[in-house]
């Protein structure tokens, strides 16, 4: 529960709400960027994070995203975190 | 487990098992008289055993597994009073799907999902906070579980749901801290403890000073340590290097992901809307003071403890565990799972009794399922 799972921040998608579009391993899901905002939230695009329960919490880089992201495979943590995510998304059916 | 030539830098590897062999001679450290070394966090217990570090490192280390596996902590009695909102009219029940198979005295959730409650399994607590949006007429209640990790995520989604004045959402709050139960086991006669893994993404939000007593008034050394491998071995190794040379201190291996002072945003965010309840019930460990977190006043209309009248204040405490399930002791270090009589007879993974099994990062659940299950097998 508390691996979480690296994914890139690709687009604001609503500001007052601070959350944006996260790209995890292909899948694409909203999340808040909240605990990693310092400055103006459009710098955040672009940028690498390690994502936990939907919450933007480190930023990280490319290298390190991917050798996160390659550990998390091996634990079967990445394919867990991913069907979470899209467990979550049957929650709304 | 994994063979050395598989993990990703093999030579890196290599050079730090011999490095581990090297100090662990020095100190003279043997299978008869070993050194402890406890991994707080469940996602370090998966991984040693995973990457079949256990058998990597030489005899003279013995890697005692710690509390830090939410679901594992998480007392029956808990998970009744969830079975028990969650079978209230009108309610959805949202909860992270590590809790689902969680045994309650009556039910799992799971079990009462299958009856007929509305539970729903999110990624999330924004997931709840949109589902509650778009339920106007029902209550969304989410579990809050888990440690410093996910404490927060909790935290901005009530502060999100205040701003909002979502009336309909509120938070089952069981948040627990890392580092109360480690002075609980330090103060513990029977545990022997020579030198602490730290956890890297707890500390990733408070930071590394909240291990700073176990420095300074335990003598013990802690390195807070990231989840490869070799984010691993080399923590390891500067556990032993301190107690070599007679160091006691609170290093940081993961310094790439853990901040010295932590996330600020999440700090703050947890300081608003928590506060330490006076004690809290641990499975295995019994009440622990200032372990628990509950939510202050000023957003009670977010707690679902005060919407239910359900929950810790109200609620009868420690609950039995069931026959034979000998998770306290497991969890205490002074059974490894394989000496439990349910492993693996009558306690599994797809059927648990007690919650060391139900998840991955459950001690039981790694015996399980990298060796313990060989071993059972074997015998029968």
């Amino acid at each position: 529960m508390c691996l979480g799972i690296p994914g890139q921040l690709v687009a604001i998608t609503d500001e007052p709400r601070m959350m944006a579009m996260a790209d995890v391993s292909g899948v694409k899901r909203e999340v808040s960027y909240a605990p990693v905002l310092t400055g103006d939230p459009a710098d955040l695009v672009g940028k690498w994070a390690l994502i936990h329960v939907g919450f933007a919490m480190a930023i990280i880089d490319e290298d390190e995203a991917a050798a996160t992201l390659e550990a998390l495979r091996d634990l079967g943590e990445a394919q867990e975190e991913l069907e979470n995510m899209a467990e979550g998304a049957k929650a709304f059916a | 487990m994994r063979y050395v030539e598989e993990f990703r830098d093999p030579q890196a590897a290599k050079a730090l098992l011999s490095k581990i062999e090297k100090v662990t001679a020095e100190i003279g450290a043997t299978k008869e008289k070993p050194i402890h070394i406890m991994e707080i966090c469940g996602g370090h217990t998966h991984a040693i055993f995973r990457y079949g570090l256990d058998r990597l490192t030489p005899e003279g280390i013995e890697f005692i597994h710690g509390p830090g596996c939410p679901v594992c902590v998480l007392p029956m009695s808990r998970v009744d009073e969830c079975v028990q909102i969650a079978e209230k009219d009108n309610v959805i029940f949202t909860t992270f799907g590590d809790a689902m198979r969680v045994p309650g005295t009556r039910k799992s959730l799971l079990q009462a999902k299958a009856d007929g409650a509305d539970i729903r399994m999110v990624y999330s607590p924004l997931d709840a906070l949109e589902l509650a949006r778009r339920n106007p007429d029902k209550e969304v209640v989410f579990f809050g579980l888990g440690f410093e990790t996910t404490t927060p995520s909790t935290a901005l989604s009530i502060q999100q749901a205040a701003r909002e004045g979502l009336p309909n959402f509120s938070v089952f709050c069981n948040h627990i801290t890392v580092p109360e139960p480690i002075k609980v086991l330090l103060d513990d006669p029977y545990m022997v403890l020579d030198g602490f893994v730290g956890p890297g993404h707890v500390s990733m939000v408070i930071g590394i000073h909240p291990y700073d007593f176990i420095a300074q008034d335990y003598g013990k050394p802690i390195v807070v340590a990231g989840f490869e491998p070799l984010d691993l071995l080399q923590s390891v190794l500067m556990v032993l290097e301190q107690i070599r040379d007679g160091r006691a201190e609170v290093e940081n291996q993961y310094a790439r992901i853990v901040p010295e002072h932590g996330n600020p945003v999440s700090i703050a965010a947890m300081a608003d809307v928590y506060q330490r309840r006076p004690s809290f019930e641990w499975r295995g460990l019994g009440e622990i003071d200032s372990s628990g977190l509950r939510i202050r006043d000023q957003y009670k209309a977010f707690d679902a403890e005060e919407k239910f009248g359900i929950g810790y204040a109200a609620g009868q405490r420690s609950v039995q565990e069931p026959d034979g399930c000998e998770c306290g002791a497991v969890m205490t270090g002074r059974i490894k799972p394989t000496a439990c009589p349910k492993f693996g007879n009558g306690c599994t993974p797809e059927m648990p009794l007690g919650a060391l099994m139900v998840s991955s990062e459950g001690a039981c659940a790694a015996y399980w399922q990298y060796g313990g299950r060989r071993a059972v097998e074997a015998a029968e």
